[in-house]
């Protein structure tokens, strides 16, 4: 079975995070645990020592009363209040250092994740990504926390004892090693075999679960063509292998341990038979004190073995999963160049100047190479030359594509799906990088202008309405926070929201969770659409942002939207062709190419693909 | 509760009660074994007889091997148990979810009934085997260690009647402390989640406004209370162990003092050094066991609200079931709502039906429009008895809907919703879900008939394309087609689409209503459509709004008579945009 893969380094860089901000703690915390583990073994063996020098000796001679062994018990307490302390001062400072460290690396995911370009995430699932917050994050945080600590203390106890049993017995010990070693090999096998079913066992989960959910989701469905009996007999299927390698599974876990501590008990047999026989016939000297001390330690011995046997599994996916957090961490955050920014602007004789204050009014700050500084007031023409774009190397999706929009300029996009019409757009924004050809933003090769001046200049406007928790004010000026409430209101009025957030009975206080689930599809578009009215950009792209709204709320929709475009840029991607028809050119795209442009008269006149799709005899998609 | 899960171990009794009762014999042995390991030494070792070496020695590696067997017996008994019960869980919740109806979905909603059918079962079944075996042992342990420990020393035993309290009330405290704080970690981590999805999701949104800032402080703030939490709660935790360290070397500390002084005193006669040295086990296996029950009744917590989920969905009551002496034949596709009402929630001011009265023809072609939320879906959505009447009668083939074996109906009552799902599988798997015995001909000649041979051709492997889940390798139109061509299939008397060719093009929309009115004259079709041009053809229309019939007509009669049709009319034609 495919064993979990630890990538190269990732130790190290584990310790890294350990060493950046709690080098001082993790030093204390050895110590502590040094001394905790000290203290464990200092007990057992002062066990070993009482009967033979402090009960023995008083049971033929009481003369020398119970003050000896007052006194050894007086340094035991010492030891063991140094014990337990340490012990609750590691505990208490691994806590600290667990949760600092998980933070760190939390906080440091979500920074590199949101600095990833978009094709990342178009190229992960939504839950590849999700499970490295949760069940990767977790089995780190079981490792950090419990196994670590874990097996330093077992590591500590088996050699403290370890060489406690050689200083009473070598030759014994001998026997002992080989037993240990045979314990070892078998639970190991079984572990192995465990963890192969364990394996089996998730997968099978995961069909079980998938299974179940598809079924849910379409359990309407199921029962308006009476398809139970079928849905019962697919679940039973997955059901019963399920159950199988779950069986198997804990099985070989759950006998693990009683055959691991009764080998341990066999060995105190054999131990005590080949001890006392040795030390009869007089082959080893050994006393018989020692050999009843040495039998006690054995079984001390056996313990943090098994320990360290149970950790190392855990220990494993975990690093596994610290892996996978890495490799995130790792991929190649989007690459910004530009130096063109985005300022305020005022105009003073004549001449753009940059001011601090809000004047409504932007320019693009332009440094030359020859240090020369120019300003180029904001206006919102576009202008693409030349285009080629593949997401895919060798498949390419938009040829030689060239269209220029001047500012208030209303250009629309139609085509099937796949002809390239949502790439342009990402293409502009700069989601995605172009391989060849130009993009202009005001005259300025987009290249050279910030991206984040850029996306601000740009309206989104998308099918998938994405709407965050918060309250529906927050999400209408998610995108500008120190709008003033009015700028809200207004926004949303101008998007036709304004109403139907009035007679919510919270308002605009109204919270929404789950992506604005308790709104209908057509209010939630509104409010995307407000989302963009309150930043004001120059320039909008719209795509698809009307396609899943029925007609009737579609008119809504369309007149907020009719408002929001007057005198700005817009490229508008729709299937309804109503939407499109004003457009000052219509781009007629398939398979990555324009293959007709023009206004809706002159299409209409030429008799081509766009008027096959205007009289229906042709369908998208 | 208890009850109701406790059906589900099902066939699995044997193994559940089997379980236990090893532990218990396991428990046992590991009680005897350190009592041997003493006589080992006190008789064997120290007396220097290497016969009652032997005899011990025997004795020891028979019970070991006892304790083995049954060790080994509890773990797979106990593994056999916990499968077959989370089997026999998930089983029951979804086989109960399948007799569920439309309105027992909607109560619970998809997601959440998934939830609960995977991680709450997932939950239930870790408690329930660490019931059977950790919760067994546990206490057993303790009890039996006690009452060995009494028998060797009753004195020193006393002991532990003032550390058993101790640390119990030690841990106990911990708990009540800790509990809260972890339900308050399980609540942000679920914003944390939150956070992260929303993120992942709405990825271009983020990226377009430029807001990755805002969205980092957003998240800091939450996996910072996290960090508070969890930090807090785990230096809480941090006392356990010294906890447990105290108890235990204060136990061997004062075991060793009065131990020795018993032993001195009466001459090894009340005591003897090798039963010391079990006490001394003994004293680790109790207060070890009381630290395990602490973690078991904290694990059974949590899962408690995972049991109560589950518990819900096991006694929740389907709402339509099959009437006694059912009528298994539905005569025709003759439909009539008589002063119906219905309310999703049975709410009389929550109504999203008012008395509706209307007769159709076997055979006839009804046209529906209206608005979002006007009452469309509801209204066809009681023709196959997807929900039931809350007022009023609704008879289908002249007899009441309530009077038939709900599969016969269904059989009957074709329905393709607005909701539209393909399960993966071949496109001739999911068509075939209308009827299982179809030939290849049939199947061919209804998707000729919904437009749907056409594109099914164009695909390599034909109707052996392999649909994904949720249908997202075919467009919208074609997911369409397909769904309509699923229902035809069941060759129904009455053929319900609803909103079902909004993503065909009007050409073929038309041509899919043309074949309806050719092939398939003899079976009542109701359509509801957004668009004019799809139901303008019907042989009547029925307006809908505000949960009433407006006006009912053909599309002449209704521009002449009834404003909202002529409005919804003027606003697709004007602009000539009635070719969308």
């Amino acid at each position: 079975m495919n064993k979990p893969k630890i990538r190269k380094g990732t130790i190290r860089r584990l310790l890294g995070y350990i060493k950046k901000n709690y080098m001082k703690q993790f030093i204390a915390v050895f110590i502590c645990i040094v001394l905790s583990s000290i203290a464990t073994v200092a007990g057992s063996l002062f066990l070993q020592k009482l009967i033979d020098d402090y009960i023995t000796p008083l049971l033929g001679d009481t003369s020398a009363g119970f003050g000896p062994l007052l006194g050894a018990i007086g340094i035991m307490v010492i030891i063991y209040v140094v014990g337990i302390t340490t012990s609750y001062l590691y505990n208490r400072i691994m806590a600290v250092i667990s949760q600092g460290v998980l933070k760190d690396i939390r906080d440091e995911m979500f920074d590199k994740m949101e600095k990833l370009p978009i094709k990342y995430f178009d190229t992960h699932t939504h839950g590849d990504i999700m499970s490295h917050y949760t069940n990767d994050t977790d089995t780190l945080r079981q490792m950090i926390s419990q196994s670590l600590p874990q097996v330093i203390t077992s590591v500590i106890s088996i050699v403290a004892i370890f060489c406690a049993l050689i200083y009473l017995s070598p030759v014994l010990t001998i026997f002992v090693v080989i037993f240990t070693m045979l314990t070892v090999l078998v639970t190991k096998k079984l572990a192995s075999k465990s963890s192969k079913y364990f394996i089996r066992q998730q997968s099978s989960l995961g069909e079980v679960n998938g299974y179940i959910e598809e079924m849910l989701n379409g359990q309407k469905v199921i029962k308006v063509f009476t398809h139970e009996e079928k849905a019962k007999e697919g679940f039973e299927k997955l059901n019963n292998k399920l159950n199988d390698d779950m069986y198997k599974a804990h099985k070989y876990a759950n006998i693990l341990m009683p055959i691991a501590n009764n080998l341990g008990n066999l060995q105190y047999v054999i131990v005590a038979i080949i001890g006392t026989v040795l030390s009869l016939n007089g082959s080893i000297s050994i006393t018989i004190g020692t050999l009843v001390s040495f039998l006690q330690l054995t079984r001390n011995f056996t313990q943090p073995i098994n320990q360290v046997m149970n950790q190392i599994n855990s220990i494993v996916m975990a690093l596994a999963g610290a892996g996978r957090i890495f490799e995130m961490m790792d991929e190649k955050p989007e690459q910004d160049n530009g130096y063109v920014t985005l300022v305020n602007a005022k105009m003073e004789d004549g001449k753009i100047v940059e001011t601090e204050e809000r004047t409504g009014l932007w320019a693009w700050k332009h440094p030359h190479h020859d240090g020369t500084l120019e300003y180029v007031p904001l206006k919102g023409h576009i202008e693409l030359s030349n285009v080629d774009f593949s997401y895919v190397e060798g498949k390419q999706v938009l040829y030689d594509i060239s269209l220029y929009a001047k500012p208030g300029q209303k250009i629309a996009f139609v085509g099937a799906t796949g002809a390239g019409k949502t790439t342009i757009t990402n293409l502009i924004n700069r989601f995605y990088d172009i391989e060849d050809g130009k993009i202009r933003y005001d005259g300025i090769n987009i290249n050279k202008i910030k991206k984040g001046d850029l996306r601000r200049s740009l309206g989104m406007v998308l099918q998938d309405v994405n709407l965050f928790t918060g309250t529906i004010k927050d999400n209408i000026r998610y995108g500008k926070e120190n709008a003033t409430d009015e700028e809200v209101i207004n926004a949303a009025k101008l998007a036709n929201a304004h109403d139907f957030i009035e007679r919510l009975p919270d308002g605009y206080d109204t919270m929404l969770t789950g992506n604005g689930a308790q709104l209908s599809q057509g209010q939630r578009q509104l409010i995307s659409i407000a989302r963009v009215a309150v930043n004001n950009p120059p320039v909008m792209i719209l795509d698809e942002a009307t396609s899943s709204i029925d007609t009737r709320t579609e008119k809504i929709v369309q007149d907020g939207m009719d408002k929001l475009m007057e005198g700005r840029t817009v490229f508008v991607i729709a299937h309804r062709l109503s939407t499109v028809k004003n457009a000052k050119a219509i781009m007629v795209m398939e398979h990555g190419r324009i293959i007709e442009r023009g206004d809706h008269e002159q299409l209409i006149a030429q008799k081509g693909k766009y008027y096959q799709l205007y009289t229906g005899a042709f369908e998208l998609e | 509760m208890i009850k109701k899960l406790m059906k589900s171990i099902g066939q699995y009794k044997k193994e559940t009660i089997l379980t236990p009762i090893f532990v218990s014999l396991e428990v046992i042995l590991e009680v005897i074994i350190p009592l041997l390991m003493a006589n080992l030494i006190d008789d064997g070792v120290y007396g220097r007889e290497m016969n009652m070496v032997y005899k011990i020695g025997i004795q020891l590696v028979i019970c070991a091997a006892l304790s083995l067997l049954f060790g080994m017996l509890s773990g797979m008994f106990a593994s056999k148990a916990s499968a077959g019960f989370a089997r026999n869980l998930r089983k029951n919740l979804y086989f109960k979810v399948q007799d569920f109806s439309f309105s027992n979905i909607d109560k619970f909603s998809t997601s959440s009934l998934v939830t609960r059918l995977t991680t709450d079962v997932t939950n239930v079944q870790n408690a329930f085997q660490m019931i059977i075996r950790i919760a067994v042992r546990t206490p057993l342990m303790l009890i039996i260690s006690l009452l060995f420990s009494i028998s060797i020393s009753a004195k020193l035993s006393l002991i532990f009647l003032i550390l058993i309290p101790f640390l119990g009330v030690g841990l106990y405290l911990i708990i009540r402390k800790v509990h809260p704080l972890m339900k308050r970690i399980f609540r942000t981590y679920d914003n944390l989640n939150n956070v992260v999805e929303e993120n992942v999701a709405g990825i271009r949104v983020v990226k377009s406004f430029v807001i990755e800032e805002k969205e980092k402080k957003k998240f800091g703030k939450v996996s910072n209370s996290i960090y508070q939490d969890f930090s807090k709660a785990e230096k809480i935790l941090a006392l356990n162990s010294p906890l447990m360290q105290f108890s235990i070397y204060g136990c061997i500390l004062l075991i060793s003092w009065f131990g020795a002084q018993i032993i001195v005193n009466s001459g090894m006669a009340e005591l003897t050094t090798g039963e010391l040295m079990t006490m001394f086990t003994y004293s680790i296996q109790i207060l070890s066991s009381l630290m395990m029950l602490s973690m078991v009744l904290v694990m059974i917590a949590i899962s408690k609200s995972s049991a109560e989920r589950i518990v819900e969905v096991l006694e929740e009551v389907p709402d339509i079931k099959n009437p006694e002496n059912p009528i298994e034949k539905v005569a025709d596709g003759s439909i009539e709502f008589k002063n119906v009402s219905f309310s999703y929630i049975n709410d009389k001011d929550k109504e999203c039906l008012k008395d509706i009265n209307i007769k159709i023809n076997s055979g006839e072609t009804i046209g529906i429009i209206g608005g979002t939320g006007s009452g469309k879906s509801s209204l066809v959505n009681l023709i196959p008895r997807l929900y039931d009447v809350t007022e009023g009668e609704l008879l289908v083939g002249g007899r009441n809907v309530k009077e038939y074996d709900l599969e016969a109906l269904r059989n009957e009552v074709a329905c393709v919703l607005q909701k539209n799902v393909l399960f993966s599988g071949t496109i001739s798997e999911n068509i075939r879900w209308g009827n299982e015995n179809a030939t290849d001909e049939e199947v061919e000649k209804v998707c000729r008939l919904a437009q749907a041979d056409e594109f099914i051709q164009t695909f390599p492997d034909k109707y052996e394309t392999y649909i994904e889940e949720g249908g997202t390798n075919v467009s919208g139109g074609q997911k369409q087609r397909l769904c309509i061509v699923r229902a035809l299939l069941k060759n129904p008397k009455i053929l319900i689409l609803d909103d079902s060719t909004s993503a065909v093009d009007t050409k073929t929309d038309s041509l899919i209503q043309k074949a309806f009115k050719e092939e398939i004259p003899g079976t009542t079709k109701i359509i509801i459509a957004q668009r004019i041009s799809s139901i303008e053809n019907c042989d009547r229309i029925l307006v809908m709004d505000k949960c009433k019939i407006d006006g009912i007509g053909t599309h002449e009669e209704l521009l002449k008579t009834n404003e909202i049709y002529r409005e919804v009319y003027e606003s697709q034609t004007k602009g000539s945009d009635a070719n969308e």
